[in-house]
């Protein structure tokens, strides 16, 4: 202030201390820079209703919210945990990829798999995996399943009405063994031993649920979860291009095999179909 | 949604040299559910003429149906068979008379006509009728299609040549569509033969 008056400035000219600077522009920018769990508001407040924007000002279709339509699984067996995607991203009736990862690496015990809006997934998908990186160097042990996959409803759950679309499942091994819950972007949040996400969940279901058990070998549990996912990408128009197939152990992820979904239909094809 | 693209499918048609070919794909479906792979869209009217009724699948049927009852009439009353341009013209009256609720097909028509000249003919679900002198697309992937066949296409290709390029347009066509694909049949139009082939895609 003594310097304001010996450079004989006007009193009316607006200088602010250093420190107080942050404090008065509290830009979007540095608020989700120091809190990733904070997203921008619309203007108004209120979250955007993107239906108004799926024409242009000509009437032209705008294809934004990619992928709608998945098939993911993951089931828990005697072997650990084993996960299958398919991989086509649509918008509307347009395939937009064949070549989509629908399946996160968390960690190298921990995966995730992403169904609904694209971007909404890999966004909490990536916030969630600094917070698991946070929690191993604060505990100094591996985070449980249990607990990331409740950090992940609780972040999702804060943003409840806002029009998030996400459904997904959080496999990993912690010390309590293998483990998959289900998280959509409701708040659910279910631990369970066979789920199927997506819109080809349901043709999913049928073949897995018609294989499954427990005791089943390593090998029986990769083809299980490919043909689910291969049976689903036949019938449901939104699914198909490469199977993926993840499988979890106490040694971490490893990655099986990527498949043409189409390829192996082929080699499979029987005379009824 | 379109209602036009409620069962999915996509039909083309192209000229050739001394030849014509039309191709449409296999699937049956209700929006996302596939419920059949050998649901064909192109049907024989003579044997030189071919109808291919991409859209709604019960009009496709409905239309396919009343068309065969028309032609069967004409082909009574004047004991002689219909000639493509006759056939096209009875096809575009009987969807313009539903103007006011109109049957859900957009027809793509490939034929030969008298001198053995192709001739193919696509149109709307009113029965607007457009002739260009290369190729016509219809159905649910008809931009990809004409993707496909604006890059594809080369004039007075022969049968062989005109096959391999219809095949590839309607199979990468297909593969850029969630509701067309699942297998697809090709019809080639020459003189004194129609070949028949039923060509392998994604089965997914």
């Amino acid at each position: 202030m003594a310097l304001i008056e010996l450079c004989h400035l006007r009193s009316n000219v607006n200088i602010i201390p250093f420190q107080e600077v942050d404090e008065l522009i509290p830009s979007v920018e540095q608020m989700n820079l120091s809190d990733s769990l904070r997203l921008a508001l619309s203007a108004t407040g209120q979250p955007i209703d993107f239906k108004q924007f799926s024409h242009t000002e000509n009437g032209k279709k705008i294809n934004f919210e990619f992928q709608h339509g998945t098939t993911t699984l993951g089931f828990v067996y005697q072997g650990g945990v084993v996960l299958a995607v398919d991989s086509r991203a649509t918008g509307g009736s347009f395939i937009g990829s064949q070549y989509m990862k629908k399946i996160v690496e968390i960690n190298d015990y921990m995966l995730g798999t992403l169904a609904g809006g694209a971007a909404d997934c890999v966004y909490w998908d990536r916030v969630l995996s600094k917070q698991c990186r946070i929690y191993e160097l604060r505990n100094r042990e591996r985070i449980s399943v249990a607990a990331a996959s409740k950090l992940m409803a609780n972040m999702i759950y804060s943003y409840k009405g806002m029009g998030l679309s996400m459904g997904m499942m959080l496999a990993g091994y912690d010390k309590r063994g293998p483990s998959l819950y289900y998280i959509d972007s409701e708040g659910t949040r279910i631990q369970g031993k066979v789920f199927s996400v997506g819109s080809g969940s349901v043709y999913a279901y049928g073949v897995l649920d018609s294989g499954y058990k427990w005791e089943l070998t390593d090998e029986e549990a990769y083809e299980l979860g490919r043909s689910s996912i291969m049976h689903a990408t036949h019938r449901d128009a939104y699914s198909g291009g490469i199977i993926r197939v993840y499988h979890i152990t106490a040694d971490g992820w490893k990655h099986i095999t990527n498949q043409d979904a189409s390829e192996l239909f082929y080699a499979r094809k029987t005379k009824d179909l | 949604m379109s209602i036009l693209e409620y069962n999915g499918g996509a039909v083309v048609a192209m000229k050739g040299k001394n030849c014509v070919a039309i191709a449409s794909d296999k699937r049956f479906g209700i929006q996302a559910q596939t419920l059949s792979v050998n649901f064909e869209k192109v049907f024989e009217i003579s044997p030189h003429l071919y109808v291919g009724l991409p859209g709604l699948a019960t009009d496709t049927q409905t239309v396919y149906q009343r068309l065969k009852f028309r032609q069967n009439l004409y082909e009574l009353k004047e004991g002689r068979s219909m000639s493509p341009k006759a056939f096209c013209a009875m096809l575009a009256n009987m969807l313009y008379e539903k103007r006011f609720g109109p049957y859900f097909v957009e027809p793509v028509v490939a034929a030969l006509d008298k001198n053995n000249e192709p001739f193919i003919v696509a149109m709307d679900l009113l029965g607007c009728m457009t002739t260009p002198d290369d190729f016509v697309v219809n159905g649910t992937c008809s931009r990809q299609l004409y993707g496909m066949c604006e890059v594809l296409w080369e004039p007075n290709l022969e049968p062989d040549d005109l096959f391999e390029t219809i095949s590839q347009a309607l199979v990468n066509a297909c593969d850029r569509d969630a509701v067309s694909g699942w297998g697809a049949v090709v019809y080639i139009i020459e003189k004194d033969k129609v070949t028949i082939k039923h060509v392998k895609t994604r089965m997914d």
